[in-house]
């Protein structure tokens, strides 16, 4: 199939996802979240159609729901890597080393400090606060499962454990576990 | 609850991150393999958070053992020992019921009321829960008191929200039931966005039943007929677990249409934040529960007046909630009685950091700071010195030594330019740097600001800029008196807590570390050693054995040196990274 095909059948699926959440909280007032968070969930991030989207079934405008969608830190505006990595930087995390983290996963996989994702799409790394699991700080979560009690060389360990079978692998001396 | 040997497991978030899923299976898996007759079940935080993965063993006609840091690999040794041979496998017991041990304090120094059952029953068994006393006090105010008397038992208990601000729950209780409208919410602000502070999703996790039978009660005194608890996204598992506990409440008729038969309706949902710190102010969590931006709007009128759809609304905190069964079942008279006059109970702390025994720590009110983080956590990890706590979070302030004997209560901690908080409680010891943390909290603030207000937006925006600066070392001279002055202008001009609490770790850093700031200003020197643009590195020629392994570890080549022989570091090519620091095993490479 060609490329624009294969981009038209996707953006119908994801259509056709849009429209089953929209249905199961129509009618709910102040929805708009829910909606938001469930269509990320599914689709992976919100795009300016799916906005446009959910905007006309809620009755609102554009920029209301765009208003809603970048207030919030959970919700993202652009498509993201394959995994997903979460820096911890709680109070505990941050005193426990976790600007050492960034330096080690960012500079292991070719990003800025800040994060981001890396040009093949493998990975997006983002700093979040607080992900409330303070004893194993400094922490990160990968895909949902957590690694804590980290060290720079047990951070990058963690990453390329990802790069090599591209499943969640135990990683030795690191603290891992399932997804919560 | 049962005749059989049992053994639990440890499974809140921390308990799982740690690797208890696979610790749990595998004792299954021991367990059928030797064909014992054991019952393995899980359980919520037990609070020993610094030992994860926690694995409790009960064999009748042995004490209770708690061990500490289980591996999936130390499993069969455990089952052999304790379950089959009736030996405690002393290396790995944390606790042993009835012993003296170091780490009995951590429990011994604790008054637990909010905590009584986390860690001992299975919060997914609503069964649990009632066999221990849960929904006894919710049927004694359906069948024997009337919602003002629920209002009144309340009031006299001397129960203060927890959530931080410390406003007379009955009181606030009061204000709602007696407001007009046609709908009243009840509202658990479950949205625990302290950095630093994990109390609220530990008693969720462990105890879900308990907040929802704080929130019926306090629906009845109030005349809620509908109930929200607004979680954050960022805890899965307390949200699954809610949504269970509140399905199980209902089908036993604890919650919806006509609970016990009473006529009083209540129905609860569950909503999930999106991540926004300032929405754990009242009036920004009822715009995002409506599905708007949780910007906070200017009071009166108070929620209890104008909330939810513009209805009476009134909202407390987890552990608020989960205080009023205990109330009601054992009276307010018992409640009042601990604490000190103007604080009642108990307070859960997370006490994290650089404390050796770090956890859940639920202690009377008055306990002062010192019994906390020495006496249930045991001091100083790596026998370091400690420097300074920071109690409340991003609302509240860091506290030096001569401090420690400040009691925790609503009264001192604010005299002392901290405050309660929700409970968030971080020691931090000497390499810790004073003005890198109070610039961490403030690049926390300014990031959460939702910038409706100009003096939060701006302000913490400016303080923000200097303390980095000053963190660079290109502080100016006047800057701490700028600093000050910004920091009273941003807490008298801000619409809400958010911006009016801010600055508060400035300030208190600037009270009682001053000489940190101006080390960074005049001498362009970090005493910590920790800001990258004030510190070289070096290597102490003494204590160098020249093994090499600072070397070959080095990212940026800057290190050479022969072998046995002391290494040295090229200043230009150092990127500071730290890594030599953390490799050196003689402790040669130290800052200037």
């Amino acid at each position: 199939m060609p490329a624009d095909c294969v981009r038209t059948s996707e953006k119908n699926a994801g259509a056709s996802i849009v429209d089953k959440i929209l249905k199961k909280y129509s009618g709910e007032k102040g929805a708009l979240i829910p909606v938001l968070q469930e269509t990320q969930e599914a689709l992976g991030y919100l795009s300016e159609e799916t906005l446009e989207k959910i905007a006309m079934a809620t009755g609102r405008t554009l920029a209301q729901v765009y208003g809603v969608a970048t207030f919030y830190t959970q919700f993202r505006l652009e498509p993201i890597g394959k995994h997903l990595v979460r820096i911890c930087h709680g109070t505990a995390c941050h005193v426990g080393g976790a600007e050492d983290i960034d330096a080690a996963v960012c500079g292991h996989l070719g990003l800025p400090d800040e994060g981001g994702t890396t040009p093949d799409m493998e990975f997006t790394v983002e700093k979040v606060v607080c992900v409330g699991a303070c004893s194993l700080a400094p922490i990160m979560i990968v895909d949902g499962v957590a690694h804590g009690r980290l060290t720079p060389d047990k951070a990058r360990n963690v990453i390329k454990s990802y790069q090599k079978s591209g499943k969640d692998r135990q990683v030795e001396n690191s603290v891992s576990g399932k997804k919560v | 609850m049962s005749a059989k040997d049992r053994v639990i497991v440890g499974l809140a978030t921390c308990g799982i991150a740690a690797g208890g899923v696979e610790v749990m299976e595998e004792i299954k898996k021991e367990i059928r393999n030797r064909s014992l007759d054991v019952e393995v079940n899980e359980t919520g935080c037990i609070g020993y958070c610094f030992a994860e993965v926690l694995v409790e063993i009960d064999k009748k006609g042995m004490p209770k053992v708690i061990y500490g840091e289980v591996k999936p690999s130390d499993v069969a040794a455990l089952v052999e020992s304790h379950l089959l041979n009736g030996e405690i496998l002393k290396d790995k017991a944390l606790l042993i019921e009835g012993r003296k041990t170091p780490e009995a304090d951590f429990l011994k120094k604790q008054k637990r009321i909010v905590l009584a059952r986390c860690g001992l029953i299975n919060p997914e068994s609503i069964d649990d829960y009632i066999s221990t006393g849960g929904y006894e006090a919710l049927k004694k105010v359906l069948t024997s008191m009337t919602p003002e008397q629920v209002r009144a038992e309340v009031l006299a208990s001397g129960l203060r929200g927890r959530g931080g601000a410390g406003f007379p729950t009955g009181q606030k209780w009061d204000f709602c039931a007696k407001a007009e409208g046609k709908d009243k919410y009840i509202v658990c602000n479950a949205d625990e966005g302290d950095p630093g502070a994990f109390m609220d999703r530990s008693v969720l996790e462990g105890d879900p039943h308990a907040v929802i039978e704080g929130m019926v009660i306090g629906g009845y005194a109030i005349g809620a007929t509908h109930g929200y608890i607004y979680c954050r996204a960022e805890y899965p598992l307390a949200v699954r677990r809610l949504r269970k506990a509140i399905a199980d409440a209902t089908s036993r008729g604890f919650l919806g249409e006509n609970i016990l038969g009473s006529g009083y309706s209540l129905d609860i949902a569950v909503k999930e934040g999106a991540g926004a710190f300032v929405c754990g102010e009242e009036t920004a969590l009822i715009a995002s529960i409506e599905g708007r931006r949780g910007m906070p709007r200017p009071r009166p009128p108070f929620p209890a007046q104008k909330g939810i759809w513009g209805m009476p609304t009134n909202i407390n905190n987890v552990e608020t909630f989960a205080n009023v069964p205990w109330i009601i079942r054992n009276g307010a008279k018992k409640f009042a009685k601990i604490g000190t006059s103007g604080s009642k109970g108990t307070k859960v702390f997370c006490l994290t950091g650089k404390v050796r025994r770090g956890g859940l720590a639920e202690v009377e009110m008055g306990t002062t700071l010192r019994e906390v983080i020495f006496g249930v956590g045991g001091g100083i990890k790596e026998g370091r010195k400690f420097k300074a706590v920071q109690i409340g979070g991003p609302s509240g302030g860091c506290l030096p030594e001569s401090l420690l004997d400040t009691p925790v209560d609503y009264d001192s901690l604010p005299a002392a330019g901290a405050i309660m908080g929700s409970g968030g409680m971080v020691v931090v010891d000497d390499t810790t740097c004073m003005v890198d943390l109070a610039r961490y909290f403030l690049t926390f603030t300014q990031m959460e600001s939702c910038g409706k207000c100009v003096p939060c937006r701006l302000g913490t925006k400016r303080m923000l800029e200097i303390l980095t600066r000053i963190c660079k070392g290109e502080g100016k001279p006047d800057d701490i008196d700028l600093l000050g002055k910004l920091a009273l202008d941003i807490k008298e001009g801000s619409l809400c807590q958010l911006g009016g609490t801010a600055p508060n770790p400035v300030l208190t850093t600037l009270r009682y570390f001053k000489d940190e700031y101006l080390a960074h200003i005049l001498d362009r020197r970090c005493p910590a050693g920790l800001c990258v643009d004030l510190v070289t590195f070096h290597i102490d020629a003494e204590k160098c054995t020249g093994c090499g392994v600072c070397m070959k570890n080095c990212p940026s080549g800057a290190i050479s040196g022969e072998r046995k022989k002391p290494h040295i570091i090229d200043q230009d090519k150092c990127i500071k990274c730290r890594e030599c620091v953390r490799r050196c095993r003689f402790d040669a490479v130290y800052t200037v």
